[in-house]
């Protein structure tokens, strides 16, 4: 072996090798629920300690221990956090997929394995780093039950020595790992030392990848998706929260309850001021919210497809009745059950239409950890402006994985609960009726239940009604009232937020993208230009309706590129109900279906393709 | 809360919160003539009036289908929604979590409760939700012309001459057994013992579940059907005599103390039963179950009070919520200042 029993070296970076600094991919491959998660958290966040930008992709399987789960940790001193295809280093720890796992390697790259793999045989152009993990685990952890945990962790100390990770840095982010689990943090961290040490006498270097601090994540903060969606709820003053578990959207609901147990909490009288409750489903769930939307609470729900799926009868009641609610979808991939586990953008063209009759919904489509904390807060002001239910669209890559931003600002807007009478006001005017549309904007006035006056009450129904919300099978009356929640919609386009445009050197090509493919374009767009020359315009789509914005862009170029992480092009689809002819015979579509967050390279090279440029 | 009134007419009677029995009422009914749910409707008027109840606070709600159309026929300054099929259940919840000082007022069919919306219904009873739910219960879907539901008795036969197979759901039993803590069963036409049941539930604190059989005139008053006026009334079997005394009065009802149970409510109103034909009690869960199973097998219809724990505590009540309504919250209790944000954010760095 070319790696092992080699002297210990005073410089562990091999002689005559150029060094690059700050640009790989790890990708370390284990067995679900052997505590792997803690590890690879803590390689992430030393990492991030360092000042060095990084992004961490679990790709994990519908199960809870026993299947094989890769985590993908990508360092770029240019901030490019989207997947990358290949990785530079794999730490292959689990005997079911390792010789698959190096066969994906690429030639030069560098594999640390369990020595018991023998996966040398397999490769002759890649790096091996041996270790015996458990010759190395039974001195640190004589609890033999605790082994299988631990034993991950000494991975770290092997990656800390050989690509220059601050030991001190492995340390703190133990720490912050296991807060005050003392006993926990110490035993890991003797676990990462025993690989430290075993690198430093066993190992000797012969790849050029190196880590190096720098200053480009100080003030940032690390944070999944779901939580920044949860913080942003807590701030918009959610007031009844009503979910169903489901993968991958469980953990908004679960850091939320979590945070409004910390944080609302009356003081003088030691109450909640909110209500948080697991339903028995998702019908039950969004029936809930609209229950308490419609009586005046703030409410939400969160879930993904399977759960949207069963919220669409109600959805149209919401629509219909005009109450608000926020409902939160982190997509993952269907039909059916599908992928669980895996990202797509799924819901784009069901959600925006959901159930039966007419119906439009107002989504946000939130790309980054940043927007899922604004875009939650945005969300329920318009609900109850608009009086319906509002969606966000995150998805499992943004929701579930750890991703770096500057911290979030503390809002500006206050809360706005939209147009609600009280008793003396209704007095005032005599009366009120529901579904008329005195501004001309398409809401009406309403009013919630318990306002102490008899001429605020009304009655909210799903089937015909006229503007006193009375019931009518009246042709004119219903077509006035779905005319005017039209008119509502578009209401609700001026109120959208406008997408972000960045306009190419030339008309030729424009690329529209949204969520979480944002991070792919971003670093595509670079590889257009230097590879292909072609310098295109970037329109990141922030919502549902399209504002005006969106057609000057596609005005503006000659061939639009729609960016879709799923197979049925949904957002081109979208855009083809609100575009002209003109504007359609325009647009392209790039796909990518196959669960894994979508990777610049595939956007570079389908665009290239279809512009016939290689 | 103070209600507004509008001046009473001179020979009117008001209750005792100042109210016409008028404040009371709601649209004209669009049911068919003899509906046993007219009839509900009316109780629920009464019971209302009699009671006091600040319609303000009256949350009606509903499903799908005939029974879910009468919340328009009753209490019209009250608050509705008319919801969707089954699910009823959901939007009460939401609605109670919201302001938990409204009165659920919730009236569901046997299809919307024992059919389609069974699953809802099971975590109503199983929570405890302060609601007083009543099901119009005809056997029948009345709205899609006379099919059979999940409460129909094996064997009744439909209009058509289709005889059912299936053996029913007995919505008491299961309601009673899942934890509902107010739990009776009445006829439409039972004026006396439907007022008294209905006010009983007004005053008890949890959910209170009230099965009234309400023959479809049109599609289940039949030779053949077991849920008919002539049936009904031929073996309704009353297990006791209910007399409701509430809060506000004192009980000077004539009764005999050897023969009379009283139960005392959480608002402490009365529920006074007097017995009939079983030793009974209703505060043991276990013989108000079996006494259900055997009357079944005897072919009765057992109406009256079958189970009622007054302190049991209620959902709202678990959730340990802050008294005054979520829904009207000012930011200031809602929004938390901008230091947690800076010490969370402190945190993920």
């Amino acid at each position: 072996m070319a790696t092992i029993h080699a002297e210990p070296q005073a410089d562990s970076s091999p002689a005559g090798q150029q060094q690059i600094i700050n640009n790989l991919s790890i990708q370390v491959a284990t067995v679900n629920g052997s505590g792997s998660q803690t590890a690879n958290l803590v390689l992430l966040r030393a990492i991030f300690q360092m000042g060095i930008p990084v992004s961490g992709k679990n790709l994990f399987p519908s199960n809870i221990a026993g299947l094989p789960t890769w985590f993908t940790i990508r360092a770029s001193q240019h901030g490019f956090i989207a997947r990358r295809r290949d990785s530079e280093y794999m730490v292959a720890m689990n005997p079911e997929t390792a010789e698959e796992d190096v066969m994906t390697l690429k030639p030069g790259a560098a594999c640390v394995y369990d020595e018991r793999l023998n996966l040398k045989r397999l490769r002759e152009d890649v790096i091996f780093y041996p270790v015996p993990f458990d010759q190395l685990v039974t001195p640190v952890c004589p609890d033999a039950r605790l082994r299988k945990l631990v034993r991950n962790m000494i991975y770290d100390g092997i990656l800390a020595r050989l690509l220059g990770i601050e030991m001190e840095e492995i340390h703190k982010a133990l720490q912050k790992q296991f807060k005050k689990k003392a006993k926990a943090a110490e035993l890991n961290w003797n676990a990462a030392r025993a690989g430290h040490e075993y690198a430093e006498k066993n190992l000797v270097k012969a790849d050029p990848y190196k880590l190096e601090r720098m200053n480009a994540t100080a003030g940032k903060i690390l944070i999944e998706g779901n939580a920044a969606t949860a913080l942003g709820a807590l701030f918009a003053g959610v007031t009844v929260v009503t979910w169903y578990p489901i993968t991958p959207s469980s953990s908004v609901c679960e850091t939320l309850t979590e945070y409004m147990k910390r944080y609302r909490i009356d003081q003088e009288t030691g109450k909640a001021t909110f209500a948080i409750v697991q339903a028995e489903d998702e019908l039950a769930a969004l029936g809930m919210a609209l229950g308490a939307g419609w009586a005046g609470a703030r409410s939400m729900t969160s879930t993904a497809g399977p759960g949207i799926s069963l919220m669409a009868e109600f959805v149209g009641f919401g629509y219909y009745v005009e109450i608000p609610a926020v409902i939160f979808d982190i997509q993952r991939v269907g039909p059916s059950t599908g992928l669980p586990t895996r990202t797509a953008q799924g819901d784009i063209i069901s959600t925006a239409l959901l159930s039966h009759g007419d119906t439009m919904h107002p989504m946000y489509l939130p790309c980054s950890v940043s927007e899922c904390f604004s875009m939650a807060m945005d969300s329920f002001n318009l609900a109850e402006e608009l009086q319906t239910p509002v969606f966000v669209m995150s998805d499992l890559d943004l929701g579930m994985n750890t991703w770096m931003s500057e911290p979030f600002e503390y809002p500006t807007k206050p809360i706005s609960r939209g147009k609600v009478l009280s008793a003396e006001q209704v007095r005032q005017m005599g009366g009120f009726q529901r579904y008329k549309d005195v501004d001309g904007d398409g809401i009406g006035y309403r009013t919630l239940p318990g306002t102490p006056d008899r001429l605020c009450g009304w009655f909210a129904r799903g089937s015909g009604h006229n503007e006193k919300a009375i019931y009518s099978e009246r042709p004119d009356v219903y077509v006035n009232n779905m005319d005017r929640l039209a008119h509502k919609f578009e209401t609700a386009r001026t109120k959208m937020p406008p997408p972000v445009v960045v306009h190419g050197a030339t008309n030729e090509v424009g690329i529209i993208a949204y969520g979480t493919s944002h991070w792919a374009i971003e670093e595509s767009l670079g590889q257009l230009r230097r590879e292909y020359k072609i310098d295109a315009g970037y329109c990141r789509l922030r919502a549902f309706p399209f504002t005006r914005e969106v057609h000057d862009f596609i005005n503006r170029y000659e061939r639009v590129y729609v960016i879709d992480q799923n197979r049925d092009a949904q957002m081109l689809g979208l855009l083809r109900l609100e575009c002209s002819a003109e504007e359609i015979s325009k647009l392209r579509s790039v796909r990518h279906y196959d669960g894994l967050p979508i990777d610049a390279r595939s956007v570079t090279d389908e665009i290239a393709s279809q512009e016939g440029a290689n | 809360m103070a209600t507004t009134t509008v001046p009473p007419s001179p020979s009117a009677k008001l209750n005792r919160i100042g109210l016409e029995m008028t404040h009371y009422k709601g649209n004209k009914t669009t049911l068919c003539a003899g509906c046993g749910h007219n009839a509900i409707s009316e109780r629920i008027i009464e019971a209302c009036y009699e009671m006091g109840v600040e319609p303000h606070r009256v949350a009606k709600l509903s499903g799908i289908g005939c029974s879910s159309k009468s919340p328009a026929y009753f209490l019209n300054s009250a608050y509705g929604v008319n919801a969707v099929h089954g699910r009823m259940p959901s939007v009460a919840t939401g609605a109670m979590l919201a302001n938990r000082h409204l009165i659920a007022m919730g009236v569901s069919g046997d299809g919307d409760t024992a059919s389609i919306g069974v699953g809802q219904f099971v975590h109503l009873m199983r929570r405890n939700l302060p609601i007083i739910y009543i099901i119009e219960d005809n056997g029948c879907y009345g709205l899609t012309k006379g099919q059979f539901s999940a409460t129909a008795d094996l064997g009744s036969k439909l209009k058509t001459g289709v005889i059912n197979d299936l053996p029913p759901i007995d919505t008491c039993a299961l309601a009673i057994q899942l934890g509902a803590t107010y739990v009776a069963r009445s006829f439409s036409g039972d004026k006396r013992q439907l007022l008294a049941l209905i006010k009983g539930a007004i005053a008890h604190h949890g959910t209170s579940m009230l099965d009234v059989i309400s023959p479809c005139v049109t599609f289940n008053d039949h030779e053949g059907s077991t849920k008919s006026y002539s049936y009904v009334k031929d073996h309704d079997s009353p297990v006791a005599d209910v007399n409701f005394v509430p809060f506000f009065d004192d009980i000077t009802v004539d009764y005999d103390p050897g023969t009379t149970k009283d139960i005392t409510l959480h608002d402490g109103s009365h529920v006074l039963l007097r017995k009939v034909n079983v030793d009974y009690d209703p505060t043991d869960k276990g013989a108000a179950l079996h006494m259900l199973t055997e009357s079944h097998d005897k072919g009765e219809i057992l109406t009256g009070l079958f189970y009622v724990a007054p302190e049991k505590p209620t959902f709202i009540d678990q959730l340990n919520i802050l008294d005054e309504p979520l829904a009207t919250l000012p930011e200031s209790k809602v929004r938390p200042p901008k230091e947690v944000l800076d010490q969370v954010m402190q945190s993920l760095m």
